[in-house]
């Protein structure tokens, strides 16, 4: 089965982060395909590059990547969420001026039009949210 | 598997925070707006405390937020006309349709799990 998910909550924050890990590694374990991981709402500053946790907590901003590394999982971040947020890759840092950057990839800035695409053609979209 | 399933939209996004204190009812409003501006059917629920978003005069707060008043305004403009509430929600916050600045129909529990499995895809905020 073909899944994506929809995480809503800010790491270290909420539970949604750390669920939506562990669901993947369940589902992928099963056999079923992770096609996408879309941040929105407070779940965008899943996708912040400079993220520095404490070494005897899990690293949630890597386990996204190492997803992507493993799985091929695509990070999509809402633009729209994140820039707001302060959330910027460098594209968009030097668009709006900004001395740096706090999204690299294989996160990607995408707009919401891919949610609903996302939904609509996978068989399941499962929201994490506080 | 949805087979004896009525379908009766592409996209339903389920509202269930106030216009005021959190950015999730305005969030939700915009990917209903985007959902429909990519073509697709879109319905809205309001349930629990989102059925507030619904209320008249709803407008930008003295804290910068902009409530929900002016995006209600443009649901027309994007051809989302589908609008529904639950009814128990309105009762408990001891409100009634008359108050609200845009026509929703009021749904029971049977009727808003009908709602839910008419739509294809369902995005809760």
């Amino acid at each position: 089965m073909r899944y994506a998910l929809l995480v809503q909550g800010a790491p270290y924050s909420s539970q949604a982060s750390h669920s939506a890990l562990r669901f993947s590694e369940a589902l992928l374990a099963r056999g079923n395909r992770l096609v996408c991981v879309f941040f929105y709402h407070d779940g965008v500053y899943n996708a912040a590059r400079l993220a520095a946790p404490p070494q005897d907590e899990p690293h949630l901003v890597d386990a996204w990547v190492r997803l992507n590394e493993k799985h091929g999982t695509q990070l999509q971040v809402c633009i729209a969420a994140a820039l707001r947020r302060g959330l910027l890759d460098e594209r968009e840092a030097s668009r709006h001026g900004k001395s740096g950057h706090s999204v690299e990839p294989p996160f990607e800035l995408t707009g919401l039009g891919q949610l609903i695409d996302l939904g609509l053609g996978v068989d399941r979209l499962v929201t994490f949210a506080p | 598997m949805q087979a004896e399933t009525v379908l009766n939209g592409d996209v339903l996004v389920i509202l269930r925070h106030p216009p005021h204190g959190s950015s999730w009812l305005r969030e939700g409003l915009d990917a209903a707006l985007v959902a429909a501006a990519f073509g697709q059917t879109v319905s809205l629920l309001f349930q629990g405390d989102g059925v507030l978003g619904l209320l008249q005069g709803q407008g930008p707060g003295p804290l910068g937020q902009k409530g929900s008043s002016a995006t209600l305004d443009m649901l027309a403009m994007y051809d989302i006309e589908s609008l529904f509430l639950d009814a128990r929600s309105l009762a408990r916050l001891g409100l009634s349709t008359e108050s609200l600045q845009l026509p929703a129909s009021p749904l029971e529990p049977p009727s808003i799990a009908e709602l839910i499995a008419g739509h294809r895809l369902v995005l809760t905020f």
